[in-house]
């Protein structure tokens, strides 16, 4: 075979499973592919070279015995640093973590192996999963793969570059507000954030806990759907997790779509979308209109109030999760202190960056004795509002096409040293994380300046399936999802 | 409304980071930026509207009744920064006043 890191997931798993490519030749192709090109990207934290090539003759050995090794024989996978894999640090991008070696895996990752998935390694976000470009990770840079000046979206950016520089077929992520389909945007992949509780969060570092979803990065809507079917499905360590088994998605996300309703919510397209972007949904929409789809207008009212509400409902969950971290039982700490808060002050001090400590102050204050009604529940009764807004839409249409970010890819510093501004980012994908929905982002094109654009699908919860469908009916005629990074 | 210095610093010690003057200064206007997006939120009609804690909603489900192995003490200690193996702890600073 010419060249295996060309091959998908799909492709990958068939040959694996059907005995015409070993899973040692795989691991050992996207191990040389990352030593040669990730020095330039800086998708990977850790890469764990050794326990791949054994969890790749492993998958060998099975095959050798006449054993199926499973859906994703032989796949590699990149995790995001935030999900725990034992033996192998989990850093969350932050010093504070700095020598934790969890002693236990994320359901996902026991499910991604158990399915003969062979995992490479871990790769970079923004500290604790908290920001949009990467640029908040103690622990290195990580670069557009389309255009090093850039960053690659966050806080999952590095699985996602590592999927669009072909360092891997697969890659998860984790998304609380975007955090898989903004990067996912911004380097030409496609990434899906599946419905509240469709996904197990045990494993998962904490983030914002009802709000936090795991999901997939991938070139193909065929390797979307395999990896979902392993990742899906109940698991009782997370009283979150829906009670609901795993769908078939590799069949039901084929068909065409005559008849199919898309919306097109107005409010999403307000100031602050620059035009080209505003272009490339339109020129969607006209494709999905060739192919069969019936497109509306449609308004939900309350989604000007998605940032506020938003930026009170996450940081007060957060403020709460990252209470853990005082320097007791896992991670770092200060040296030399007085006291038990002695200690816990300036551990967290030293520990965490200027973002996440912006989130727990404004999480704290907004949870503070005086103040919980004005912030907190008003804006948990706004998100039962944005909710709604969901619900009326989806009496109307099957999906909403939206902007998955305002413009493409900016630069690295460019908007680093203004919160607002990089919160902004994110404005068109906070409100699937406050309603629980499913959304996918989908490659659409190209800028004028050779940067990929996004484009959102978002639909009802539990609609992976939908989503998928119409993702591939579009890809199947466009091919944007083919195109790759010149490395 | 917007937060003072002082006030931040407040915050800070309810959040357990003992926050750098410099670290003030540069986070209260940041913080500010924040708050003035908050205040949006007060132009909503929120009468009457339940709150919402989690998009689906979540039922406490009792799993069966079996036991199963918790993570060996060794291995939890293993991971602390400060750890006493003889009496099998974790080494906090002192807590009650006392010889030491």
């Amino acid at each position: 075979m010419s060249d295996i890191t060309t091959l998908s997931a799909t492709e990958i798993a068939a040959a694996v499973r059907g005995g015409t490519l070993s899973a040692a030749a795989v691991t050992d192709a996207f191990l040389a592919r990352i030593a040669a090109v990730d020095p330039q990207v800086g998708a990977f934290l850790t890469v764990t070279a050794d326990a791949a090539r054994n969890a790749a003759a492993a998958v060998d050995a099975k095959i050798a015995a006449g054993i199926d090794p499973g859906k994703l024989a032989g796949v590699p996978v990149a995790i995001k640093d935030n999900l725990c894999t034992r033996g192998v640090a989990t850093t969350c991008a932050s010093k504070i973590l700095d020598g934790f070696i969890p002693p236990y895996d994320a359901t996902v990752i026991t499910r991604l192996q158990d399915a003969g998935a062979v995992i490479l390694g871990k790769t970079n976000l923004d500290e604790f999963a908290m920001g949009s470009s990467c640029e908040n990770s103690a622990l290195g840079v990580t670069r557009n793969p389309w255009d090093f000046s850039k960053v690659p979206g966050g806080s999952s950016g590095g699985s996602a570059a590592a999927v669009a520089a072909r360092l891997v077929p697969i890659s998860l992520g984790s998304d609380t507000g975007g955090s898989i389909r903004q990067p996912a945007a911004f380097c030409g992949t496609i990434g899906l954030k599946p419905t509240y509780g469709r996904v197990s969060r045990f494993g998962l570092v904490a983030f914002a806990s009802s709000l936090d979803q795991v999901g997939p990065f991938a070139n193909t809507v065929d390797d979307i759907a395999l990896v979902m079917e392993v990742l899906s499905g109940h698991d009782p360590k997370d009283s979150t997790s829906l009670p609901i088994d795993a769908p078939e998605l590799q069949e039901s996300s084929r068909g065409d779509l005559k008849g199919l309703r898309v919306g097109i919510p107005d409010e999403y397209f307000a100031d602050g979308i620059s035009e080209p972007v505003r272009a490339a949904v339109m020129q969607v929409v006209d494709t999905l209109v060739e192919l069969g789809a019936v497109v509306s207008h449609v308004s939900m009212p309350h989604t000007e109030y998605t940032l506020p509400a938003y930026y009170i409902v996450a940081p007060a969950e957060a403020s709460s999760n990252l209470a853990r971290y005082d320097g007791v039982r896992y991670g770092n700490r200060a040296p030399k202190t007085l006291s038990h808060e002695d200690l816990a002050e300036k551990t967290r001090e030293q520990g965490f960056g200027p973002e996440v400590k912006r989130r727990i102050l404004i999480g704290t204050y907004a949870l503070s004795a005086g103040y919980y009604d004005a912030f907190y529940h008003k804006a948990m009764q706004v998100r039962t509002l944005i909710q709604q807004d969901f619900v009326k839409a989806f009496e109307h249409v099957d999906v909403l096409i939206t902007p998955t970010t305002p413009t493409t890819a900016f630069g690295i510093g460019e908007k680093s040293d203004d919160p607002l501004a990089m919160k902004l980012s994110d404005i068109c994908t906070l409100s699937a994380n406050l309603a629980g929905v499913p959304g996918i982002s989908i490659p659409a094109g190209f800028d004028a300046a050779g940067l990929p654009f996004g484009v959102q699908l978002l639909g009802p919860a539990l609609s992976e399936a939908l989503l998928l469908k119409v993702s591939r009916a579009y890809l199947d005629t466009t091919h944007w999802n083919e195109q790759a990074p010149a490395l | 409304m917007a937060l003072s210095p002082d006030e931040v610093r407040k915050v800070g010690s309810l959040a357990r980071l003992a926050l750098t003057d410099d670290e003030v200064e540069h986070l209260t206007p940041q913080l500010n930026d924040l708050l003035a997006q908050f205040e949006r939120l007060q132009a909503v009609d929120t009468t009457g509207v339940p709150a919402m804690s989690h998009a689906v909603p979540v039922v406490a489900f009792l799993r069966e009744d079996v036991v199963v192995p918790s993570l060996p003490k060794a291995v939890v200690l293993a991971m602390g920064p400060e750890v006493d193996e003889l009496l099998g702890g974790f080494v906090v600073p002192q807590v009650l006043a006392g010889d030491a």
